[in-house]
C-alpha cells in the first residue's frame, strides 16, 4: 500500500498550521456592559448588607413609642436595648411603632440577598439531581417528571404560601418554601440537556473507556450544562427575592420582628396615604436588586450561551 | 465574454483570525457552458468566493480589491437592489446541505413559485407550467406530488433536486454549485453530478463547482482552480491540474487521494479471531400506546469475523446500518439478537457489571473530532480516564499518556491544553491517543476519517495503519468511503439496508464483486478511471 510519508505531509498540511483561537468565556463575560454594571450594583448591595451595622445604622428591633410617624430626616429619639434614650436621625422616616425604617431596609437586605442566593442555590441543587436522574436514568423518567408537571401545575406563591403555614415561618421554612416550586424549572432544563448531551460521541466515549455512570453524570454531563444553569440560576435568585417580599407582604413569610422589605412594606400598608415612605424605601430597595440581578442574568447568557457567542 | 470573470479578488478576513485574507489576488473564469471546480481543503477560501460572487458576503468579510464581472458586467460592488434582480436570473446557487437550504414550511412548489412570482410576469398558470416543466427536467418522478410535497417528505437527493430546479428555472448563465453532493450518498451524488452535467451542456449554463473532492473534480470539470490559503496555487485543464501538477501542493492533494485499487498486503489466514458477530440483529421499536407499533431493522443477522492484525472494513450508504453494527459490538446500544464473540466469549446480552472489565479490550474512535472529546477537559485528562477506570496509578497514566501522544505525533507538552485548541485531525489524533491508552485488543474506526480533509485524511489513515502494524491490532474500520476502505481494509464487508450483501477478502470485492450493489456502489465511485495516489 501507498503510505504517504506523514512528515512531508505535516509540513503543507494547512491544518498543521491552524490551531482556532478562542476567547476564554470569563474574558467574555468580564467585557459584558450588562454584566459589569450588574455586577458593580450587586457588588455595593453586598457590601450595604455586610456593613449595616456601621452605616450609621441602629438595631432594626428597636422602637420608641416617642418617635412615631416621623418624615424622612427628622431627628428624633430610640431606646436601645438596655434601657438608654438616644438620639437618632431617622433617614427614612420611622414607622407606626417609632421604629427606624433606614435601619430596617438596610438590614433587610441582607435577608433579600441570603434568600435569593439559598434559593437559587436550593433549587439548582436539587433540580441538577432530579434532572440529571430523570435525562439519564430513562425508567425514572417518566414517574419524575410527572411529578414535575404536577407541581408546576399549582402556582408557586399558592405552593409558598402553604408550606409555610404548615412549618411556620422562619428563614429557612421561608427558603425552602419558596425553592420548591422552581424545582420543576431546573429539572425540565437540566433534563433537555442531558437528553441532547448524553448523544454526544465524548459521552459514548466515555462509556466504552468504562466510566461509571455517575462519573459520566458528574464529569461529563453536568460540566457542559454549567452555562445555562448560571443563567437560570440568576433569574431564580431574582424571582425568591420577590417571592420573599410578597409573602412578607401578605403577612405569610418571616415573622415580623425579622426586618425585611416585605414586611417594612406591610407595616406601611396601612398608612400609605399619609406616610408613603414607609413603602417608598423598601420599594425601591427591592426593585434596584431584582433589576440587578435581571441585567445580570441577561448579560451571562449572552455570553455564556454558544448560539449567540458565535457573533464575529 | 466569459460567463464569468474573477480579476485579482481579495476578501479580507476580520482581525484576529489566523490570517490577513479569506482570498487573495484570485483570478479565474467561467466560459458558456463550461464547469470549473474549485478545489481545496477546509479554510482554503472557496465558499468565501462564491459567496462574494453571488453578493452574500457577510459583513465582517469586506471585498478589498479586484473586479467581478457576470457576463461583462462589474458586481463587485453593485447595488443589494442590482444583486437581486441579478440572482437566480443570471447566476444563481445550489448549496451543500438542501434540508436547511429549503424553507422546511414552505412546499417545494410554493418555493419554486417564488422564485418566478419574484423575477418574472407569467400568469399562474404558466408559472405552474413552468414549475413542472423544471421538475421534470431534473428528473424527479411524480412531478405533480413533489411540487405538492415539503422539503421533509423528500429524500436527501430529491431535495438537492428541487434547490438544482430552482437555480436553474430562469435559465441563468452562472450556476454557483457549493459542495452540492458532499451530503449525499455516493450513488446519489453519481445521479447528481450527471444532471448537473446534462442540464449544464443543454442550457449553455457555466458552472463554478466547488468540492473539495478529487473524485468529483475528476469526473465532471473541464478546467480545474486550485485554492490554498486563499490563494490560487494553479488554474488549468483538468487533464494538464491532475496529471500534470505544477505546484506541490496540488501533487501533495492529489496524492492523498487513495486509490480504488485494493492493497496487496498479505493477510495472515491463521491469525486468531479477536472479534466475531453471529446473526448479529438490531431492530429498532416505536413505543407508543396508541399508535400501531412501528419496527425497523436497522442490523439483520450479521456475521463478521476480525482477526488480530487485520483490518475488517464494513462499507455502505447511510442507513445501511455499518455504524449500527459498531455501536453494537461496544454495546453502546444492545443487539435485539445474535452474538457477539470477543475472544469466545458472547457479550451480547452480557449484564453492565460484567461487561465493564471486557470494555477495555475494544475502543472506539468516532466521526466527528469536534465531539468526541468532552470541550471542558483537557487533554491530558481525557486520555488518562480510562486507565484510571481500571485502577492504574495516575503517575502511570498521565507517563503511558506522554508516550501515546509521541506515538500519534503530538508534542507531550500540549497535553495540558482543551480541545478547542487543537485542528480537526489533531483531534482525531487525540481520540486514537485515547483509544489507545485502554491497550485495546480491537480499535473500531466509526468513519474516523470521513470528517477530515484529504491531506489530513492521508495523514490519520497512515498513522492508524502504522499503529495497527505495531500493536497487532485487529480493526474494524466502517466507511461510507471505497477509496478509504480499499486503502486499509483485508476484508470487506458490503452493507445494504442492514445486511451483509457481500463479504470477502478485500481484492475480490473490489476487483470481482458479484453483488449487484456493490457494482452500483463501485460504478457510482467518482472519479473511479482516474489513478489517484500513484504519483
Amino acid at each position: 500500500m501507498q503510505t504517504p510519508d506523514p512528515k512531508q505531509y505535516e509540513a503543507l498540511s494547512i491544518e498543521a498550521s491552524a490551531v482556532r483561537r478562542q476567547h476564554g468565556v470569563w474574558q467574555r463575560v468580564r467585557r459584558n456592559w450588562s454584566v459589569r454594571i450588574a455586577g458593580a450594583m450587586l457588588t455595593v448591595l453586598v457590601a450595604v448588607a455586610l456593613a449595616a451595622p456601621w452605616l450609621g445604622t441602629v438595631d432594626p428591633t428597636l422602637f420608641d413609642p416617642g418617635s412615631r410617624d416621623l418624615v424622612p430626616g427628622k431627628t428624633g429619639e430610640i431606646t436601645t436595648l438596655n434601657g438608654e434614650t438616644i438620639t437618632h436621625t431617622f433617614r427614612m422616616g420611622s414607622d407606626s411603632l417609632g421604629r427606624d425604617i433606614y435601619s430596617r431596609v438596610i438590614y433587610g437586605t441582607r435577608v433579600s440577598l441570603i434568600v435569593g442566593v439559598l434559593c437559587a442555590l436550593l433549587a439548582l441543587a436539587l433540580g441538577i439531581v432530579c434532572g440529571l436522574a430523570s435525562g439519564y436514568l430513562r425508567w425514572l423518567d417518566g414517574i419524575l417528571m410527572r411529578c414535575m408537571d404536577g407541581l408546576m401545575a399549582i402556582p408557586a406563591i399558592l405552593i409558598a404560601i402553604a408550606l409555610v403555614a404548615m412549618w411556620r415561618g422562619s428563614l429557612a421554612t421561608v427558603i425552602v418554601a419558596i425553592a420548591i416550586p422552581e424545582i420543576p424549572r431546573v429539572t425540565r432544563l437540566v433534563r433537555s440537556l442531558v437528553l441532547s448531551i448524553r448523544e454526544e460521541p465524548y459521552v459514548e466515549a466515555a462509556i466504552s473507556l468504562g466510566t461509571p455512570t455517575w462519573k459520566i453524570l458528574f464529569g461529563h454531563i453536568l460540566p457542559n450544562c454549567i452555562a445555562p444553569l448560571v443563567v437560570q440560576g440568576t433569574f431564580i435568585c431574582a424571582f425568591s427575592i420577590l417571592v420573599e417580599a410578597i409573602l412578607s407582604f401578605l403577612g405569610v413569610g418571616l415573622p415580623p420582628d425579622i426586618p425585611t422589605w416585605g414586611n417594612v412594606m406591610a407595616e406601611g400598608r396601612q398608612q400609605f396615604n399619609d406616610y408613603p415612605h414607609n413603602i417608598f424605601f423598601p420599594g425601591v430597595f427591592l426593585a434596584i436588586t431584582v433589576l440587578a440581578v435581571n441585567i445580570l442574568g441577561d448579560g451571562l447568557r449572552d455570553t455564556l450561551d454558544p448560539k449567540m457567542a458565535k457573533r464575529v | 465574454m466569459s460567463v464569468l470573470e474573477v480579476r485579482e479578488l481579495s476578501i479580507a478576513l476580520p482581525p484576529g483570525s489566523d490570517r490577513r485574507e479569506a482570498a487573495s489576488r484570485v483570478s479565474f473564469s467561467v466560459e458558456r457552458g463550461e464547469i470549473v471546480c474549485l478545489v481545496g481543503e477546509s479554510g482554503s477560501g472557496k465558499s468565501v468566493i462564491a459567496q462574494g460572487v453571488m453578493g452574500l458576503l457577510p459583513k465582517g468579510l469586506p471585498v478589498t480589491g479586484g473586479t467581478i464581472l457576470l457576463e461583462g458586467e462589474g458586481i463587485t460592488h453593485a447595488s443589494q437592489s442590482r444583486l437581486r434582480e441579478l440572482r437566480c436570473t443570471r447566476m444563481s446557487m445550489v448549496f451543500q446541505e438542501p434540508m436547511t437550504a429549503l424553507n422546511p414550511v414552505m412546499g417545494c412548489g410554493d418555493q419554486l413559485d417564488e422564485v418566478l412570482r419574484e423575477h418574472t410576469r407569467l400568469s399562474p398558470a404558466e408559472r405552474r407550467r413552468k414549475i413542472l416543466d423544471i421538475v421534470r427536467e431534473v428528473r424527479l418522478p411524480d412531478p405533480e406530488r413533489m411540487v405538492g410535497s415539503y422539503p421533509h417528505q423528500l429524500s436527501g437527493g430529491q431535495r438537492q433536486r428541487i434547490m438544482i430546479a430552482m437555480a436553474l428555472v430562469l435559465e441563468p448563465a452562472l450556476l454557483i454549485a457549493d459542495e452540492p453532493t458532499t451530503a449525499l450518498d455516493v450513488t446519489t451524488q453519481a445521479q447528481i453530478l450527471k444532471l448537473i452535467q446534462d442540464l449544464q451542456a443543454r442550457h449553455g449554463t457555466g458552472v463554478l463547482f466547488i468540492t473539495h473532492d478529487f473524485g468529483v473534480v475528476a469526473e465532471i470539470a473541464h478546467r480545474v482552480a486550485v485554492l490554498r490559503l486563499g490563494e490560487l496555487v494553479e488554474f488549468g485543464a483538468k487533464d494538464k491540474v491532475l496529471k500534470q501538477p505544477r505546484h506541490d501542493y496540488t501533487r501533495m492533494l492529489i496524492g492523498s487521494v487513495p486509490t480504488l485499487k485494493p492493497h496487496a498486503r498479505p493477510a495472515e489466514a491463521g491469525a486468531p479471531v479477536v472479534l466475531a458477530t453471529r446473526g448479529l440483529s438490531k431492530t429498532y421499536r416505536d413505543r407508543s400506546w396508541f399508535a400501531k407499533r412501528r419496527e425497523v431493522p436497522a442490523a439483520v443477522d450479521v456475521t463478521l469475523e476480525v482477526r488480530k492484525g487485520q483490518t475488517l472494513g464494513i462499507v455502505g450508504e447511510s442507513g445501511s446500518g455499518k455504524s449500527t453494527v459498531a455501536r453494537c459490538i461496544v454495546r453502546l446500544i444492545d443487539p435485539s439478537g445474535g452474538e457477539v464473540l470477543l475472544g469466545g466469549e458472547d457479550i451480547a446480552t452480557m449484564p453492565a457489571g460484567r461487561l465493564r472489565p471486557l470494555r477495555r479490550r475494544m475502543q472506539i474512535v468516532f466521526q466527528d473530532p469536534y465531539r468526541s472529546l468532552n470541550p471542558r477537559r483537557t487533554v491530558l485528562e481525557a486520555i488518562i480516564e480510562g486507565p484510571l477506570n481500571y485502577g492504574v496509578a495516575r503517575a502511570a497514566a498521565v507517563e503511558r499518556a506522554r508516550k501515546l501522544m509521541e506515538l500519534v505525533r503530538m508534542d507531550p507538552e500540549s497535553l495540558g491544553r482543551y480541545p478547542h485548541q487543537f485542528s480537526g485531525g489533531q483531534r482525531q489524533r487525540i481520540c486514537i491517543a485515547r483509544a489507545l491508552a485502554m491497550e485495546p485488543e480491537l480499535l473500531i474506526a466509526d468513519e474516523a476519517v470521513s470528517a477530515l480533509d484529504v491531506s489530513v485524511q492521508a495523514q490519520v489513515l497512515a498513522l492508524l495503519e502504522e499503529i495497527r502494524e505495531r500493536l497487532h491490532l485487529a480493526m474494524l474500520f466502517i466507511t461510507h468511503d471505497l477509496r478509504v476502505a480499499a486503502q486499509v481494509c483485508d476484508h470487506v464487508a458490503v452493507m445494504s439496508q442492514g445486511r451483509v450483501v457481500e463479504y470477502g477478502p478485500a481484492a475480490q470485492v473490489f476487483g470481482a464483486p458479484r453483488h449487484a450493489y456493490t457494482r452500483t456502489l463501485l460504478e457510482a465511485a467518482p472519479g473511479r478511471d482516474f489513478a489517484f495516489g500513484a504519483s
